[in-house]
């Protein structure tokens, strides 16, 4: 597909920043599907769907919460779900405090729940649409074995359910800012799937506190082809700057001075 | 005004409205925030509230975490967004001195239209598994009656109910009402379940106009009838230094600052008396003679 980056552009890759890596190893998982939905205070996977959007020729719909021009919603917060459960949405985003090896998520706080040592801001919707949307990519740029650990403190949302209960949706990836991870879902087991350039196998083993496949091979994560670069740099960036200024501005210099 | 209108009250009448122990359902950072008239139940010194996000808080919460208002915190997430952590919500978890309710946003969609419809409870998909349900105990797991008429459900097909949420207060800030007493929210239309859904929905608004929203049909479906509103009171940049969407963007200056001041007891306390307790509410610049 025209949406895929090239295989090996391993003169390109030098000038992305983890950032923008991270867009790059996202948007080829959402090429082709038809409604891609952003949650709050995700500006990475926000510019991949929006990247995704550009390149579809206008088969692909985001719905990016939180923005007023790239938000289709007219019926409340309540929407979004009602979306989601009724099989519209394709590909959602969570992040998490902490990730563990069979793809739970802890948004809630490190510690003995409800006296917990660290709190962080809370669930959202991310223990409904984890089992709803067929293709929940993760993302945090932190790789450390203080995120990536054996076993959550607090269940958020869980990776896997038993058989027997409805769960058409789930963790597909986990994007990082040294890696990406498949989600193997029958084993419920992460996979290395592919190594940001210049990160090794044992450096993503000593910064991951929890076990993981690897392949035989491992390739560098794909970056961005000069005419997609651009794109991402130019319109896509624009269109990120009204919902996230502050990440356009850091990542971009979109709006720097004004 | 016609008769049916909604009472027209100063910010310090409508506040009075809300009692001690309420659950008090209140709107995210962006959606409309009554920050006027938090200050003045601030300044009331109201006790343990019961706050209902829907489905997330911020600033106003944290606001009146730090003022001992509140007993209760029941929501989805509770977050300053770019801002930082909730200081004063952060500090009350730790000294035990809130308790917590973690949801998830559907969840609280949910119990809301519950209760919009008058019934005791909604099932919800998802939520299984998750450790929410496990401090949950008022969220119930049956298996779906209708298993057996699906397929590929082996007749079982666990699933979640919520029960309903019916807050005794709503309260939030709009740019619109009009002399009959609606309120126009636009798209906003959480607003609407969380009017529909509670007892009591006290309202402050930027200005009232003259008119009759429900006689424009292009104003009506983003309007709620006077018939869920029970008071209004006017005023002018309520919602600040939270923005208000096609009126005025957030001061964020003033927000980075009470973050930085909040991160201490003292800090809050100090920030508190100058901002809040000493400030006189805006009574009267934007009331239309009715």
């Amino acid at each position: 597909m025209s949406a895929s980056p090239p295989q090996q552009p391993s003169g390109q890759i030098a000038t992305l920043s983890t950032s923008e890596i991270m867009i790059a190893a996202i948007a080829p998982m959402l090429s082709g599907l038809r409604h891609i939905a952003v949650g709050a205070s995700s500006p990475v996977p926000g510019s991949a769907a929006l990247l995704t959007r550009a390149l579809s020729g206008g088969r692909t719909r985001v719905s990016l919460l939180g923005s007023r021009q790239h938000n289709p919603f007219t019926d409340g917060g309540r929407e979004l779900f009602d979306c989601a459960a009724q099989g519209r949405i394709d590909a959602f985003f969570l992040s998490g405090g902490q990730i563990d090896g069979a793809g739970n998520i802890n948004l809630v706080g490190i510690g003995d729940y409800p006296e917990t040592k660290v709190r962080y801001p809370g669930s959202f919707g991310s223990a409904y649409l984890y089992h709803l949307v067929p293709r929940v990519i993760l993302f945090r740029e932190e790789h450390t074995p203080r995120i990536l650990v054996p076993k959550v403190d607090f269940i958020s949302a869980a990776g896997t359910s038993p058989p027997g209960e409805y769960r058409p949706g789930g963790p597909h990836a986990l994007v990082t800012g040294l890696c990406v991870f498949h989600f193997d879902r029958p084993r419920a087991r992460f996979r290395l799937d592919s190594l940001h350039p210049g990160v090794t196998v044992e450096q993503v083993r000593a910064a991951t506190g929890f076990d993981f496949a690897v392949a035989e091979a491992v390739p560098v994560t794909p970056g961005l082809d000069a005419p997609v670069l651009a794109l991402l740099r130019g319109r896509v960036a624009m269109e990120v700057a009204e919902t996230y200024p502050a990440f356009a501005a850091n990542t971009w210099g979109i709006g720097r001075g004004s | 005004m016609s008769a049916q209108a909604a009472e027209t009250l100063e910010l310090d009448e409508l506040v009075a409205r809300i009692p001690d122990g309420a659950r008090l359902a209140l709107p995210p950072d962006y959606s409309g925030c009554a920050m006027a008239a938090v200050a003045a139940l601030i300044r009331r010194g109201a006790r343990r509230l019961h706050l209902v996000g829907v489905p997330a808080l911020g600033f106003q919460a944290d606001w009146l975490i730090g003022a001992g208002c509140v007993g209760t915190i029941e929501t989805a997430a509770m977050t300053l967004g770019e801002y930082g952590l909730p200081p004063r919500f952060n500090a009350a978890i730790k000294a035990r001195t809130v308790r917590i309710m973690d949801a998830t946003c559907p969840a609280i969609h949910a119990g809301l239209q519950a209760a919009e419809k008058g019934i005791p409870f909604l099932p919800l998909r998802g939520i299984l598994g998750s450790d929410l349900l496990k401090h949950r105990p008022d969220w119930k797991v049956i298996d779906n009656p209708f298993a057996g008429d699906e397929p590929g459900t082996g007749g079982q097909d666990p699933i979640v109910l919520i029960p309903a949420i019916r807050p005794d207060v709503t309260l939030f800030h709009a740019a619109r009402a009009d002399t009959h007493g609606n309120v126009w929210i636009g798209v906003r239309r959480e607003l609407m379940l969380m009017a529909h859904a509670s007892r009591t929905t006290l309202v402050t608004v930027e200005r009232i106009e003259d008119t009759d929203f429900l006689r424009d049909e292009r104003l009506a479906a983003g309007t709620i009838p006077a018939l869920y509103i029970s008071a209004l009171a006017v005023a002018r940049h309520g919602a600040l230094p939270n923005g208000l969407a096609g009126e005025y963007p957030a001061d964020s200056k003033a927000l980075a600052d009470y973050v930085s001041a909040a991160q201490s007891a003292e800090g809050f306390q100090r920030w508190l008396s100058e901002g809040v307790l000493a400030a006189a509410p805006d009574r009267t610049s934007a009331r239309v003679p009715a």
